[in-house]
């Protein structure tokens, strides 16, 4: 979890003028599924409703305050009729459900086109002003790949078959392997197959233009229930306590590492920096990651990858005559 | 923790105010107002509710909340009060069908990256807030996501939204960079990398900036709502146009270590055996930063023989890189960390 500043008394008020009809729409709700529909705390909800219990209309006697009842691990709330309804969308809210649903459009097959279209016309309506601001974000997301890896995969996630894959990996090596399908994903310009790997006994990634040929096997491909729960947001790099810590410095223009890879912590710094500890069962990547950034990443934890990422550069460089440093590499002996 | 209770109590006495100005018909005056809320009441003075009121106020105001000014009493109009207009205030009933419903929870799940994530769940709750019954179980098919990793996309967004002019240095892909002075028009993502288009005020023309070779620097300048942008500005249409002329330039030349970089063969124009351990290959590129970014990723696998302005690219990342985790620059950072 990400280190976050302290709460303004404006994110606060924001939150609570959504819990309040959101509230007053689910009488009854547990207090967990409430406090995941927030992402916060039971003891911020805690919190957030003891406030609630003292906010109320002027005169601000007893029968003029909210009132909110948790007792019993079910919330009720009831004398709140002023802030009854959510607060209009702000420019950002609007913009984000908005070129989302224009992004999809286009691809969508026919009655779920109509369905895109007519949620745009209906929130464009809803939110007035805000709807023409958002039209001038655009996203084109990635057309399908011309080869027939796609419709395979589609019809093995429909009919629940377990596949064969030759693929790529990241570690630039081809590797066979045996997969039961979950979901296709595009990130950016790519499309993902996100699936469970027997190979690696965990959910996985694979980018499917790397994925040298597919064969649709004669055997059940129901994934572990445990996968299918999983968010489809969090990404596949999945963190297992088994791999081995890697902590990392990063300069404010490479601050994005911290979401684009799963961090198992991130410190923020004042200057912009930030410190972020991931875990890995192959370092290969964070040496590429370290190169590739040329310097805005800095390994400070195992000593050893570090080490080697300075001595491989080091013998890259070589290549091309640039004379070793003046300092040895980290780790390495002094003569 | 010492900061909690002010915190605290600046939440109830701005959520005391926004209710006392929504369950009002009549604008209330200031006294009125100081009244109604009793953190206004403890105020020490009439100048410290004043100044306390007036930064309220504004804060209501950037949250969205829409505050009136309006006269108390017609015949008296130099008395102004204050209120919230409940059907300004609030979000429109809207009634969604389940497959809108549908293609708003997937629309939402968009945004990979935190700021635009949290606004999309933010304005999903409020749907859900508003009776509308989301059930993200039934997405099915593809899941687009969308990441925003330029750490200039924020603050460029919010100069484009806010129609103010930004200044920034902006390096081309031969590597020349400049400063440039542009009205944001309108952003756009394509094939994987989000783009700024806009009016350049000093070359007088349309032009695109890709946000990954803007420095991260971005200044805003002048006036909010200094210009509209043209109704026919298609974002999408100019980067195209401008992202899409054919490569003019030689291939580049690179030595690959047989069996590695797969990914660089797959797209290089010819292969050819130098040895039992290297390969030579030629391959297309638009932008050296970027060839060169990759070229350094695998390491001692690939070496570039031509041209030299990529092969400068790629030895400033690795000595950047090996610099960095050199002896010295470690125990600076292991002095850093917590």
């Amino acid at each position: 979890m990400s280190a976050r500043p302290q709460e303004s008394a404006t994110a606060r008020l924001s939150r609570l003028l959504t819990m309040v009809p959101w509230l007053l729409a689910h009488q009854g709700v547990d207090i967990d599924t409430a406090a995941a529909q927030f992402g916060i705390t039971h003891e911020q909800l805690d919190a957030d409703l003891s406030l609630l219990f003292v906010c109320g209309t002027p005169g601000h006697l007893p029968d003029d305050l909210i009132e909110a009842d948790w007792e019993d691990g079910r919330i009720f709330l009831g004398n709140a009729d002023a802030i009854s309804r959510p607060l209009r969308f702000t420019i950002d809210e609007a913009l984000t459900l908005m070129v989302g649903l224009r992004a999809l459009a286009p691809g969508a097959s026919g009655a779920h086109q109509d369905a895109v279209n007519s949620a745009l016309a209906k929130l464009e309506t809803a939110t007035g002003v805000a709807g023409g601001v958002a039209s001038r974000v655009t996203v084109a997301l990635p057309q399908g790949p011309e080869s027939g890896v796609l419709s395979t995969v589609e019809h093995a996630i429909k009919d629940r078959r377990r596949i064969h894959l030759r693929y790529l990996s990241a570690r630039d090596e081809v590797t066979d392997r045996d997969v039961d399908p979950i979901r296709l994903v595009t990130l950016d310009a790519h499309w993902y197959l996100e699936g469970w790997c027997h190979r690696a006994e965990a959910v996985r990634l694979f980018r499917v233009d790397r994925i040298e040929s597919i064969a649709v096997l004669d055997l059940d491909g129901t994934p572990p229930a445990a996968a299918l729960a999983q968010d489809p947001r969090t990404s596949a790099f999945v963190s297992s306590s088994d791999h081995q810590a890697v902590v990392m410095t990063v300069t404010p223009g490479a601050r994005w590492v911290a979401e684009y890879y799963p961090a198992e912590s991130v410190v923020d710094h004042p200057d912009g920096s930030r410190t972020i500890t991931v875990r890995a069962a192959d370092l290969g990547w964070v040496k590429r990651l370290a190169w590739r950034l040329g310097g805005e990443l800095c390994v400070v934890s195992p000593p050893s990858l570090g080490a080697a990422i300075a001595a491989e550069a080091d013998t890259a460089l070589r290549a091309y005559a640039v004379p070793a440093p003046s300092v040895p590499p980290a780790g390495e002996a002094r003569p | 923790m010492t900061v909690q209770p002010s915190v605290a109590a600046k939440t109830e006495r701005l959520l005391n105010l926004v209710i006392a100005l929504l369950s009002t018909r009549m604008p209330l005056t200031k006294a009125r107002i100081r009244a109604a809320v009793p953190q206004y009441q403890a105020t020490a003075s009439i100048e410290a509710f004043d100044r306390m009121f007036e930064r309220d106020k504004d804060e209501l105001r950037e949250l969205g909340i829409p505050l009136v000014v309006d006269v108390v009493d017609p015949l008296f109009d130099d008395d102004q009060g204050y209120r919230i207009d409940r059907r300004e205030y609030a979000l429109p009933e809207i009634e969604f069908a389940p497959d809108e419903v549908t293609a708003l929870a997937l629309a939402g799940q968009i945004w990979s990256h935190a700021s635009l994530a949290a606004s999309a769940n933010a304005a999903l709750t409020k749907l859900a807030a508003s009776g509308v019954e989301l059930d993200d179980q039934s997405i099915v098919g593809a899941q687009p996501r969308v990441s925003t990793t330029e750490p200039v996309f924020e603050p460029v967004k919010a100069a484009m939204l806010a129609r103010r002019t930004i200044t920034f240095d902006y390096r081309k892909s031969d590597g020349t960079t400049s400063t440039r002075r542009i009205q944001p028009w309108g952003m756009t993502q394509w094939r994987g990398r989000w783009y700024v288009t806009g009016w350049d005020l000093d070359r007088q023309a349309e032009r695109v900036f890709r946000l990954s070779r803007v420095a991260d620097k971005v200044t805003a300048v002048g006036r909010a709502a200094a210009f509209d942008p043209p109704a026919d500005h298609e974002p999408r249409v100019l980067v195209r146009e401008t992202e899409s002329v054919p490569i003019d330039q030689p291939p580049a030349i690179l030595r690959v270590r047989r069996g590695a970089a797969n990914l660089l063969r797959r797209r290089a124009r010819t292969i050819g055996e130098v040895d039992d351990e290297w390969s030579l290959l030629d391959v297309d590129y638009r932008d050296e930063q970027d060839l060169a970014a990759e070229v350094a990723s695998y390491g001692v696998d690939v070496v570039v023989e031509a041209p030299d302005a990529v092969k400068t690219a790629v030895i400033t990342l690795l000595t950047a890189a090996r610099d960095r985790h050199t002896s010295g620059a470690l125990s600076n950072a292991r002095e850093e960390a917590p």
